[in-house]
């Protein structure tokens, strides 16, 4: 058993609001040092099967399903569960 | 004219839509439930109405999980068929996950849901859906979303606008940070179009609004 966390966030290109608002409030708290907040999500999957065939079938589901490649990136590891 | 509704765990505004086509246009209708054997060849009808809502949740990403239906398939046979598919609300983004049109529904700008009256200036009256309006003509329709943002990058875009997709735009300030404006698109082929306001909602007087009932004549008049 492996334990693959996927990171989503918004494309670069794509504002992002909710960071926008939370890079606000930290200023407004007084971290002044923040420079840019961007808020994503983590995906934690746990999958069965060949060590060989589980980035490329990750990357499928990515791509397939868990991430829409017209607002996001993801990056993704594998690790022992 | 017969056309399905089709329904996901979720969709909220079947019912309107079938109000629209079958109570007041007087048309066959009917709610096509997403697992059902019906589901799985669409081709009997003559148009596939995606209605609104907030399907599986809004999990995920709004629409997305509608992607893992069996009747997904069937719906994008039926799209490349070339008979009229029209997604509203969460049906537009379901048709933007799906890639039966281009871009994608981001949270609105100011992260609230909105809802209320909105004027579309009609950008193509030459198409399936819009053909009953008049070029740049403007039009009051409903919207209620909170994924309403409607994104998409620079390239598409460009092609987008050679391709004459754009079919709604929101000529006053309910945009909520779309992308030039973009309150409805179609396909390069022009039988699939998707669009955030609501137009089942303006087909009687008694709603207040009546604008939208062309769309739903636009297609009869084309498909008859």
């Amino acid at each position: 058993m492996k334990k693959v966390n996927v990171y989503v966030t918004l494309r670069e290109s794509v504002v992002d609001p909710q960071g926008t608002a939370a890079e606000q409030a930290l200023h407004n708290m007084g971290y002044e040092e923040v420079k840019s907040v961007r808020i994503g999500k983590l995906i934690e999957l746990e999958i069965d099967g060949a060590e060989s065939e589980i980035e490329s079938r990750v990357d499928e589901m990515c791509k397939e399903l868990l991430v829409n490649r017209v607002i996001e990136d993801y990056r993704f590891e594998i690790e022992e569960a | 004219m017969k056309f399905a509704i089709l329904v996901f765990p979720g969709s909220s505004c079947d019912v309107d839509m079938h109000r629209a086509v079958h109570d007041v246009l007087g048309e066959e209708a009917s709610y096509v439930w997403h697992t059902d054997k019906e589901a799985e060849d669409l081709s009997n009808f003559d148009a596939v109405l995606v209605p609104g809502g907030a399907s599986y949740g809004d999990y995920l990403r709004p629409g997305a999980l509608a992607k893992g239906s069996k009747a997904m398939a069937s719906l994008c046979a039926f799209a490349a068929s070339g008979k009229p598919v029209l997604g509203v609300g969460n049906g537009f983004q379901i048709l933007t996950e799906a890639h039966l049109l281009p871009g994608a529904l981001l949270q609105n700008k100011g992260l609230k849901f909105k809802s209320g009256t909105t004027k579309l200036s009609v950008q193509n009256a030459d198409s399936l859906f819009t053909a009953e309006y008049e070029q740049g003509e403007d039009i009051t329709i409903p919207f209620a979303h909170q994924y309403g943002n409607y994104y998409v990058d620079e390239e598409t875009l460009a092609d987008m606008k050679a391709n004459n997709q754009i079919a709604f735009t929101y000529a006053d300030h309910q945009d909520q940070g779309s992308t030039d404006k973009i309150a409805g698109v179609l396909n390069k082929e022009g039988n699939v179009l998707g669009m955030m306001p609501l137009p089942e909602r303006a087909v009687e007087e008694v709603l207040g609004h009546v604008d939208g009932l062309r769309l739903f004549k636009s297609i009869l008049k084309r498909v008859e």
